[in-house]
């Protein structure tokens, strides 16, 4: 929800903590996850969902969704090489520093689904900030019922996370995974990931659900989802961010300045907001 | 910083009175920013004396035009709104935000502090209120705006000279400054009797300073001239707005097909953004030097107009005149409401004079609601 300014509130700062990169690991031809280390001060511990501003020395910055939140508030952050600051964000080595600032934004606000159905649907790179979600199920994995992981992705190539699947199924999450074109060696499902929406709930009165990917894949999982009954639904919304702090004006949807009324937001807002082209 | 505790009453002074007020702010340390003609228009730089006034200019404007003429009188703040405002020092076009110089372990950050003194001398009562405005969006404690306008001494002057494309009464925000938000307010008075200026205390801060300047008291008379030179400005607003349902207006318009016949002949240009006293958007530029060695970050006005605004990889959100129009306009008018707990409009008619093409916001609204009322019409016939 979008809320009035608070003008009591100090400004947050607008410079860089610096972090090392302590490990590295290519997930696909042009996707990278960093860990990274405080080098001092770190910042705040993140919620799952949220995101940080992630710059690389005299390129740029860009925001990055937290995809973990590891010891020594190590934070894993996945990034996609799409632009000159990504492109320099993925080839960092490790002992590079990188600054970031934040976290910044709303979160998947996981502790809703508590008792409940976990159900998250994520697509390509949108797996990256719904680790986390996962990972907080998984660490009280008592306190839910049912843990499912739908992943779709353009091809089999484009899966991220794949090393940690086996670890996550034996840890107690049905991870069902599908791709939209195959490729020689593939013998797994083909298809959109709605297409595996239904089958994944067992009661819709019951069932959280934790949606992201890119913005036509969101909408369609959750219509799919809503159509089946679920109510629960989040969504993470990606806009321009540029200051995460609500300052500069890039990432407006209609009221929200998503980088502080967002990412995380419900269904239920944000489909309004998604319906009207060009917003 | 304007206070609400009791002050004297009005005071007189005259136009050397004017002048030893600016030299007791230069001589205190301001940087005293106030209205003087440069290029053909009357700007805000900063002034040495009184001198530099723009005595007996006054501004004749128009959708996209704006052209200076000689008063008749020798009043220094007879002119409407200029292409610049307020928003030039308090959130400047173009500042450094922090340098980085690499290091052994990698990179360490300076944050850059500048800190002027401002005493802002004229300021239109539409212009005191998109001050305000943008307290709200930028003035959180600690940052660089709150640092800069917690230092900035205000002097308001009320307006009894509106322009042609001006409409403060519509939005709430003037002719008159009203009791709060300035540490002086000054009427000024430039007819037969001489140029004089009826000044009120706003502020602790007011009442020091100007118990420097060589004054006397104000008769009832005199203040009550002034008071209705200002009144009598209120009936002369070159143009009107209906503000009551502007909100709902907008929330309500978005498929409106009003958007493709403004976007004909919008041309994108952005003026209308850097000449609003109330827009704030910026973007930021990260650099380094040839060695590699030092890097900067700057920040800088950025208008949702530009094409880059919305840049997601894959492409921008609005890429279409009608939507970065849209935008604009109901984020000025509609959500800045939901964000920042009013309206981002004070009716200084600035983005219609300086739009090339001269769209006139007041008009594009009438044309709006006249849709609305059409298409309600429609669906109960």
């Amino acid at each position: 929800m979008t809320a009035v300014r608070d003008t009591t509130a100090p400004a947050p700062p607008m410079w860089p903590a610096g972090y090392l990169v302590a490990g590295r690991t290519e997930e696909t031809s042009d996707t990278v996850t960093l860990r990274l280390r405080p080098a001092g001060d770190p910042i705040e511990p993140p919620r799952p969902g949220q995101f940080t501003m992630l710059y690389a020395f005299g390129v740029g910055e860009v925001p990055v969704s937290v995809s973990g939140i590891g010891q020594g508030e190590v934070l894993v952050q996945t990034i996609r090489a799409v632009g000159a600051v990504t492109r320099a964000l993925c080839a960092a080595q490790p002992g590079d520093m990188i600054g970031v600032r934040g976290p910044f934004g709303t979160d998947w606000q996981v502790g809703g689904a508590d008792g409940r159905d976990v159900l998250i649907v994520a697509g390509g790179i949108g797996l990256a900030p719904l680790r986390p979600v996962l990972m907080a199920a998984l660490a009280e994995r008592a306190r839910y019922d049912r843990v499912v992981l739908l992943v779709g992705a353009r091809s089999p190539g484009d899966l991220i996370f794949t090393h940690e699947f086996e670890t996550w199924r034996r840890r107690g999450a049905d991870v069902r995974v599908t791709v939209d074109h195959s490729l020689a060696g593939w013998d797994g499902r083909v298809g959109l990931v709605t297409g595996l929406i239904n089958d994944a709930i067992a009661d819709p009165a019951r069932t959280a659900a934790f949606v992201c990917g890119p913005e036509i894949m969101m909408l369609l999982s959750a219509r799919a989802l809503a159509d089946a009954g679920v109510r629960q639904i989040r969504v993470s919304l990606e806009r321009n961010m540029r200051c995460g702090v609500a300052l500069c004006g890039h990432c407006q949807l209609g009221p929200l300045l998503v980088c502080r009324d967002g990412p995380c937001v419900s269904y239920a807002e944000a489909a309004p907001l998604l319906a009207i082209r060009e917003l | 910083m304007p206070s609400s505790t009791a002050h004297p009453g009005p005071r007189l002074i005259d136009i050397g009175g004017l002048g030893a007020l600016i030299e007791v702010l230069v001589a205190d340390g301001y940087q005293v920013i106030g209205p003087a003609v440069q290029d053909g228009a009357i700007v805000l730089r900063e002034l040495s004396s009184a001198a530099e006034l723009p005595y007996g200019w006054g501004v004749r404007l128009e959708p996209g035009g704006y052209q200076l003429r000689r008063r008749e009188d020798t009043a220094a703040f007879g002119h409407a709104a200029g292409p610049q405002s307020w928003k030039r020092f308090l959130h400047p076009p173009r500042e450094r935000l922090w340098s980085a110089t690499r290091t052994a372990a990698g990179f360490e950050v300076s944050e850059d502090r500048d800190e002027p003194r401002y005493a802002f001398l004229g300021v239109r009562p539409c212009d005191l209120r998109a001050i305000e405005i943008q307290d709200r969006v930028l003035g959180q404690p600690g940052s660089r705006y709150a640092r800069r306008r917690s230092g900035t001494f205000v002097i308001a002057v009320n307006c009894t000279e509106p322009g042609e494309t001006c409409f403060c009464t519509s939005m709430g925000t003037g002719p008159s400054a009203g009791d709060s938000g300035y540490d002086l307010a000054l009427t000024e008075l430039a007819g037969e009797d001489g140029h004089r200026f009826v000044a009120e205390i706003g502020s602790q801060q007011g009442a020091e300073i100007f118990d420097r300047v060589p004054s006397e008291p104000a008769s009832d008379a005199i203040v009550r001239g002034a008071r209705s030179a200002v009144e009598a400005a209120a009936d002369r607003m070159g143009r009107q707005m209906e503000a009551g349902d502007l909100r709902e207006l907008m929330a309500g318009s978005h498929g409106a097909a009003r958007w493709d016949d403004v976007a004909a002949r919008c041309l994108t240009c952005g003026n209308c953004t850097m000449a609003c006293p109330t827009c704030f958007c910026t973007t930021v530029e990260d650099t380094t030097d040839l060695t590699g060695e030092h890097a900067e970050r700057w920040e800088l006005w950025d208008s949702c107009f530009d094409l880059d605004f919305s840049y997601l990889h894959g492409g921008s959100v609005r890429t279409s005149d009608r939507s970065r129009y849209r935008q604009w306009l109901t984020h000025k008018l509609g959500t800045w409401h939901d964000q920042f707990g009013s309206s981002g409009c004070v009716g200084c008619g600035r983005c219609i004079v300086w739009c090339p093409v001269g769209i006139d916001l007041t008009e594009e609204v009438k044309a709006l609601r006249a849709e609305r009322a059409g298409g309600a019409e429609r669906e109960e016939s």
